[in-house]
């Protein structure tokens, strides 16, 4: 459910990192909680975004909620099938649903991100479970 | 601050061990979903489904005087009601805000007897503003914990329905109702709905929850039924146009206001609130409810600020995607003058001016 090669944060974003570039999205547990997805509003490409500030939103049937950008760095590609597909992010939060690629420009952020088990931890308890 | 326990119905097990994603919904734990609002809200409109709306309070009002109580308290007209038949109707403060919405059906005659389906979490309230009321030879009963309330909604409502329930029920007409059995239960079996499509609402005695949930589910399940929650009875009932209490309505609005004149009857004779609706009526509404869709890309959501022309005119009562119209839409007041379809309209979401027009409502009006 949570591959351990990604990194979470408790905003329930996560990030796979390959050189220096950071593909980013919203976990599986997110995606459940909102519901059914109808908007997805991505930055657009060369923004510059910080760690912790808002970059986006998703907006479901029954609320709207920020993205929060779990890195900082430059935007280098958005997801655009998410503009016209936003259930994809339903779908598959983990894979086809990724939202942005950003240019990290403080790489040592990613080493205070949680990791898989403590991300399912963390979950495990906001959830009461 | 004490933590007060969720009330749950008799269907709570059930909802959990299904799947149903449950929330807090005005103090009970209730199903927000099960499969999904836009799968459930797609059944509605084009198969059926299965609501537990067990949360809805009932008052009953019995003995001889039942009938002029009843009409005392609320707007629409008591003594037009023919028996097994229901009214969509209020109960008002004296300043003629809204105590609650609610449906009275005439259960029986001599002794008469009334039954009020009202707001969950308006019940208490609701009991004590008829209860406090003096001089009328009527007892006033909270009956809520007798009833465990399921909504059977959509255009195969009828066909589920009938597998479990020798009423012949596509005799039974729009806002009738009989007292019947459903899976060999005793139940009260109404023509009723909060969605815009035909359906029935049905009450029976709580500990038989289990066996007509799934009785009506199996027999469903030819025709698609879905379990469905809250979250797609407010999208139904939002492109159906239909008020929801502490959006539309609540204290500080009228009737008038809410665009539910047709049932305030004033010549029926004096009841809770009259003489304020009449001072109303002569001098006019300053505001008035109206339906939007909006234009820019955004969706305008309940409290939401409304401008005209930048001015702050208003605010959204309830708003959001409609999924069988694929558009956003919602419901607001505005000044009187302003709130007639075609006006421009912005929304502020979020901080930006988002542009909407006002349209009519129902947004969503079934084909018959």
């Amino acid at each position: 459910m949570y591959p351990e090669d990604l990194h979470y944060t408790k905003q329930h974003e996560w990030v796979r990192v390959s050189g220096d570039v950071a593909t980013v999205g919203i976990t599986d547990y997110a995606q459940k909680e909102l519901g059914d997805v109808v908007y997805v509003d991505l930055p657009r490409v060369e923004t510059k975004v910080e760690q912790g500030k808002v970059m986006g939103s998703v907006e479901s049937v029954k609320a709207v909620s920020d993205i929060y950008s779990p890195v900082s760095g430059q935007v280098i590609e958005i997801n655009g099938t998410l503009a016209t597909a936003p259930e994809k992010l339903n779908e598959s939060a983990q894979g086809d649903g990724w939202m942005v690629k950003i240019r990290l420009s403080v790489p040592a952020e990613v080493q205070g991100l949680l990791s898989a088990a403590d991300y399912e931890k963390y979950i495990a308890e906001e959830s009461g479970h | 601050m004490p933590v007060v326990p969720l009330k749950t119905t008799a269907l709570h097990a059930t909802h959990v061990r299904m799947g149903a994603k449950m929330v807090d919904f005005g103090g009970w734990e209730m199903p927000l979903q099960y499969s999904g609002i836009l799968e459930e809200h797609a059944a509605v409109r084009n198969a059926v489904g299965l609501f537990d709306v067990s949360h809805m309070g009932e008052i009953e009002i019995h003995g001889p005087e039942a009938g002029a109580l009843t009409d005392y308290v609320t707007t629409n007209a008591v003594a037009r009601l023919k028996p097994r038949r229901a009214q969509y109707s209020a109960l008002l403060y004296r300043h003629g805000g809204f105590v609650d919405d609610i449906l009275v059906h005439k259960y029986r005659v001599r002794p008469d007897g009334y039954f009020l389906c009202v707001n969950a979490s308006n019940q208490e309230k609701d009991f004590e503003h008829i209860a406090s009321v003096h001089g009328f030879q009527a007892t006033v009963e909270l009956v809520s914990d007798r009833y465990t309330q399921l909504a059977i909604q959509g255009p195969r409502a009828k066909d589920a329905l009938q597998w479990v329930t020798a009423l012949p029920v596509h005799l039974l007409p729009y806002y009738g109702f009989l007292d019947d059995k459903v899976a060999d239960i005793p139940a009260r079996i109404a023509r009723t709905g909060y969605t815009g499509e035909d359906g029935f609402e049905i009450y029976f005695a709580p500990e038989h929850s289990d066996r007509v949930w799934n009785a009506i589910l199996d027999a469903g399940q030819q025709y698609g039924i879905k379990p469905c929650g809250l979250g797609a009875r407010n999208t139904l009932r939002l492109e159906a146009g239909m008020a929801l209490y502490g959006h539309e309505i609540h204290a500080s609005i009228t009737p008038f206001e809410a665009g539910l004149g047709w049932i305030v009857k004033l010549d029926k004779g004096e009841f809770i609130g009259r003489a304020a609706l009449l001072r109303q009526r002569e001098q006019g509404i300053t505001r008035k409810l109206i339906g939007f869709e909006m234009t820019g890309r955004g969706i305008g959501r309940d409290d939401y600020e409304v401008l005209i022309d930048g001015a702050p005119s208003g605010w959204v009562t309830s708003g959001g995607p409609s999924p069988t119209l694929k558009k956003n839409i919602g419901m607001c007041y505005l000044p009187v003058d302003r709130a007639k379809a075609g006006q421009s309209i912005q929304i502020v979401i979020r901080g930006q001016p988002v542009d909407a027009v006002t349209i009519a409502m129902p947004f969503y009006r079934r084909v018959k």
